[in-house]
Formats: C-alpha cells, sequence, structure tokens
C-alpha cells in the first residue's frame, strides 16, 4: 500500500510537473535569472568602474603632483633667470651710469681747464692794461708840470746818452 | 596543495557515498516497520470485516483515515497502523475530520468501457460499487455488481480490472496540484516584481526566495554542472521548489496541506524518472564512453566493469527516488506515531492519555523542527545529486 506506484498519479505529476517546468521556465525562472545575472554584470561594473575611477584619480593626483612638481621647477628656473636678468641688468646700468658720470667727469675736467686758461688769459690781459692804465696815470700825474717833463726828458736824454756811451 | 586538492576531490564522493548507504540502509528500516504495520492493519480490518457486516453500515465501517474501528459492541477502537497509513497513503477522497472526507472525482479510462467520472462520494468510502467499478483495499478496481452494490460481497471483474486506467484525483493529486498553483503563484508574482523592480535590490517575498534562487545557481548547478549550467537551471529550479514547497505542506496537517506527496513513491519515480530521462539525453560521447567502456581498463575487466556501471545509470535514479520517498514519509509516520500514542494511551485511561499528550506534544514539535530542516536538505540533495548526474552526462573530457 505504501510502495504503491499508482498510474493516475504518475499521469497527474508527469502533466502538472512538466507543466509548471515550462510554465515557469517562460514566465519566472528567465526573466528572474536574467535579472539576477545582470544585477550582478552591473554590480560588477560599478565596481570595476569604481576601480578604474580611484585609479583615475591616482593617476590624476600623480599627475597633478608632477605638475606641481614641474611648476615649483619652472618657477625656480624663472626666479633664477629673472635674479640673473636682474643682476646683469642693473650691473650694466650700474657700468653705464659709471661710464656716464666718468665722461661727464672728463668733460667737466676739460671744460675747468679751459675756462680756467680763459680766465688766466682774461686776468692776463686785464692786468697788463691795468697796468698799463696805472702807469698812464702815474706818468700823467708825474709829468704834470713842464719842469717835470724837462727833467724827465732830461734823465732819459741823460740815460739814453749814458747809454750811447 | 596538490595533495589538499586530490585528498578534497577523493574525500567528496567518498562522504557522499557514505551518506547515500546511510540513507538507504535507514530507508530499508523504515520499509521493514511499515510493512509491519501494513499487514497488522490489514489483517485486522478484514477480522472488521467479518464482524459486522451486520451492523450499521455508516458507523460500523472502518474508515481508514481516522483509523477508527468499532468492535461487534460498536465501541471504537483506535487502530495506529490504520491511522498513520491511511494518512500517510494516498485515498480517494480527503479526510478532513472525525467521520466528514471531501469526495474527489474519480476519472477512470477503461479500453472497453470507456471514460467514465464520477464522485467519489458514491463509494461510499469504499463501501458501494459505483459505474461499475469499487474500491479494494483503497485501489480502484473493476466489477460488474449493480451500483450500489456492498463492495464486500461484490466481485471483482480482473480480466476488466487490468483494462482499467485510474486518472482519479486522488488526495495526492489534488495536494500535488494546490502544490503546483501556490507555485506557480509565488513565483510568477516574484518574476513580476522583477520585472518591475530590474536590477534594483529585492523586496518581501522576492528577498527570501531570491537567496534560494541563488543557492540552487551557484552551489548546485554551477558546481556541478559547471560552465553549461545554464541550460538545466529551470529543471533544477523547479524540482527544488516543487520538492521544498510539497514537503513543507505535508508538515501542515490542515486542509488543503498535509498530504504525503513528496512521500508517495509514485511522485518521486516521476521526479527522478525527469532526471533519469534528462541525463540520457544530454549524455554526451564521453559519458557513454566511460559507462559502455571505460577507457584504460583492460578487456576483461570491462566485462564486469560495463555491466555495473550500466546498472548505476538505472540505480541513480532509483536511489533519487527511495530516498526522498523514504525520508518524507519516515518524518511523516514518525510525527503520526507520536500523535498516536496519545490515543492508545487514552484508549487505556483518560488520564494517562493527557499526561502522555504533554510529551507527544514536545516530541512532535521536535520531530517538526527536524522535518522542516529535512524538507530543506531533501529538497537540497534530491536536486544537488540530479544537478551531479546531469553534471557527469555533460562533462567533457579532461585533457591531461
Amino acid at each position: 500500500m505504501l510502495i504503491q506506484f499508482s498510474f493516475g498519479l504518475i499521469f497527474w505529476m508527469t502533466v502538472s510537473f512538466l507543466a509548471v517546468l515550462f510554465i515557469l521556465k517562460k514566465f519566472a525562472w528567465k526573466p528572474i535569472l536574467g535579472v539576477l545575472s545582470e544585477r550582478e554584470r552591473t554590480i560588477e561594473d560599478a565596481l570595476s568602474e569604481a576601480k578604474k575611477a580611484r585609479e583615475e584619480i591616482a593617476a590624476m593626483n600623480a599627475r597633478n603632483e608632477d605638475l606641481m612638481r614641474q611648476a615649483r621647477e619652472e618657477r625656480e628656473v624663472l626666479l633664477k633667470e629673472a635674479r640673473d636678468i636682474r643682476d646683469k641688468e642693473i650691473g650694466e646700468a650700474k657700468a653705464k651710469a659709471k661710464a656716464e658720470a666718468e665722461a661727464l667727469l672728463s668733460r667737466a675736467r676739460v671744460d675747468i681747464q679751459n675756462e680756467k686758461n680763459a680766465a688766466i688769459t682774461e686776468m692776463k690781459n686785464q692786468v697788463a692794461e691795468l697796468s698799463i692804465l696805472v702807469a698812464e696815470q702815474v706818468l700823467r700825474e708825474k709829468l704834470a708840470d713842464n719842469a717835470a717833463q724837462q727833467s724827465l726828458v732830461d734823465k732819459v736824454m741823460n740815460e739814453a746818452e749814458l747809454r750811447k756811451s | 596543495m596538490r595533495g589538499v586538492a586530490l585528498r578534497k576531490t577523493v574525500m567528496k564522493p567518498l562522504i557522499r557515498a557514505t551518506s547515500l548507504l546511510f540513507s538507504v540502509l535507514f530507508a530499508g528500516v523504515s520499509f521493514a516497520q511499515h510493512e509491519g504495520h501494513d499487514h497488522a492493519a490489514s489483517d485486522t480490518t478484514h477480522v472488521h470485516e467479518v464482524v459486522i457486516p451486520t451492523a450499521d453500515v455508516h458507523d460500523g465501517h472502518p474508515n481508514e483515515a481516522t483509523g477508527e474501528a468499532h468492535d461487534a459492541h460498536g465501541v471504537a477502537k483506535f487502530n495506529p497502523g490504520e491511522m498513520i497509513m491511511g494518512h500517510v497513503g494516498d485515498e480517494h477522497g480527503w479526510h478532513l475530520w472525525g467521520h466528514t472526507s471531501l469526495p474527489l472525482p474519480i476519472l477512470v479510462y477503461n479500453t472497453q468501457r470507456g471514460f467514465s467520472a464520477f464522485s467519489s462520494a458514491h463509494f461510499d468510502h469504499g463501501h458501494k460499487t459505483h459505474g461499475g467499478y469499487m474500491l479494494h483495499e483503497g485501489k480502484l478496481v473493476a466489477t460488474d455488481a449493480a451500483d450500489g452494490t456492498d463492495a464486500h460481497h461484490a466481485t471483482e471483474n480482473e480480466a476488466l480490472t487490468k483494462a482499467t486506467w485510474d486518472l482519479s484525483i486522488t488526495k495526492n493529486v489534488l495536494a500535488m496540484l494546490v502544490s503546483v498553483v501556490l507555485m506557480l503563484m509565488i513565483f510568477l508574482s516574484v518574476a513580476a516584481a522583477y520585472k518591475k523592480r530590474g536590477t534594483s535590490a529585492p523586496k518581501g517575498l522576492q528577498s527570501f526566495i531570491e537567496p534560494i534562487i541563488l543557492f540552487v545557481r551557484d552551489d548546485v548547478a554551477k558546481a556541478n554542472i559547471g560552465p553549461k549550467y545554464e541550460r538545466f537551471m529551470p529543471f533544477l529550479l523547479t524540482v527544488f521548489f516543487f520538492i521544498l514547497i510539497n514537503n513543507l505542506m505535508g508538515l501542515i496537517p490542515i486542509f488543503p496541506f498535509g498530504a504525503n506527496v513528496s512521500g508517495s513513491i509514485s511522485v518521486t519515480f516521476t521526479l527522478a524518472a525527469i532526471t533519469f530521462v534528462l541525463t540520457l539525453i544530454n549524455g554526451n560521447r564521453h559519458y557513454w564512453g566511460h559507462i559502455l567502456a571505460m577507457p584504460g581498463v583492460p578487456k576483461p575487466v570491462l566485462l564486469i566493469l560495463t555491466p555495473v556501471e550500466i546498472l548505476g545509470v538505472f540505480l541513480r535514479p532509483a536511489i533519487l527516488m527511495i530516498r526522498l520517498f523514504a525520508n518524507i514519509t519516515a518524518g511523516h509516520i514518525i510525527v503520526l506515531s507520536f500523535f498516536s500514542l496519545i490515543f492508545i494511551f487514552g484508549e487505556i485511561n483518560a488520564g494517562l492519555g493527557w499526561g502522555v499528550s504533554i510529551f507527544s506534544l514536545v516530541f512532535t514539535i521536535f520531530m517538526s523542527m527536524m522535518e522542516l530542516l529535512v524538507a530543506f536538505i531533501q529538497a537540497f540533495v534530491f536536486t544537488f545529486l540530479s544537478a551531479m548526474y546531469l553534471g557527469s552526462a555533460i562533462e567533457e573530457p579532461h585533457h591531461h
């Protein structure tokens, strides 16, 4: 009784099991398994994308650091160059100023010399004129009367005589 | 590392084989017990049948489902063997409570008489003939007696019985159909949830079912079949949930549950037969080569090995069939036996019955917990072994 293969039960079992199998296969297992594998794929994709993003960020960071370092280096170079240029320009300017000052000084010295010469010459002339003028005045004073003039002529004559002799 | 892997590959089948052996052995034990019960039960029935013909037909008949028989004095006597067998076996009609049964449709095809259909109520629990048929020990047989004749006096027309195909919706068929409807409802609604929610996280029933589906997919199908597992997923999932739902339904003692569908040999036979057929259809050259002529084995040894391998092809589904049947039936029998104790002691003394009922209840609850576990384990084992057989059938030769 317990182990009894009943034809009816086997028949209904076969029919209903196969029916369930095909209905569920088409309307349940296929969509469910499809969604499950799709979800797994999306999760995997998301994970790999996150990993990629992380790697990208790391790469970007590295790149940024590189850029920073480069920029820093460049800045150093630029600063150094600027400093060099400045130093050079300052040196040049100094040299030029010195030269110019030098030139100015020498010209001034020449001018001063010239002026000095001119002044000396003029002073000489004026001294000569003054001495002539003084001499004239003194002579005029001394030879104001005829007697004086006569004595002078005499004297000069004497002298001239003396010399002739 | 290699050693560990090797040990693993060797140990796994060994453990499997041991468990298989055990389950078969235990199945054998429970068989023996049932046979004993069965004989005792049918013997007592016969005794009563002799005693009661003159008594009131309605009250005097031995009721298979309640296990209640009346002695000549009309005092109810509890027969645990009959009660248990009645609950575990199949019936034309579903016993609900006391003397109330739900009549079920009788569908018969007879190659000589043609097709006939009527309610099982006409049989009056197997006491009357109807439409040229009657029930003999629960089995539908043909008779020439007129409608309404007492079945105990009618003679069976054995030639006609041989031409009779009983397609009745019996208790187990109805329970199975209920489980099928339940399955369709559950999984179509879950599928609808998947369609609606797409790849977002599962919710409600969906989140209860999903881990099981993933378990069947990853640990049963992928593990045993390999990369071509997808072809067998619908079958494996359907088998798993069919067995699981029927196992669980069998644990609920209220109509329309409580029938012993997955513990019915016809049902387990059909399931195992489908696995068997699938294995045969999908078996590749490699598989058949290994069965018919194991490569690398000397010819004289093949004379022994090939028959053993061929026997194995049939034995594997047979073991599938017997294991599920025996495990589930045994569980039902144990639970019912604990219940029977209450009534056995109750017949001796009402107070004793109440006293024993406490222990029975505790044991029944404990057994039901065990059965809950067994329900899952057996569904898993059947699916797992089916997947293993299918996996071996489609396995491609290894390139060493």
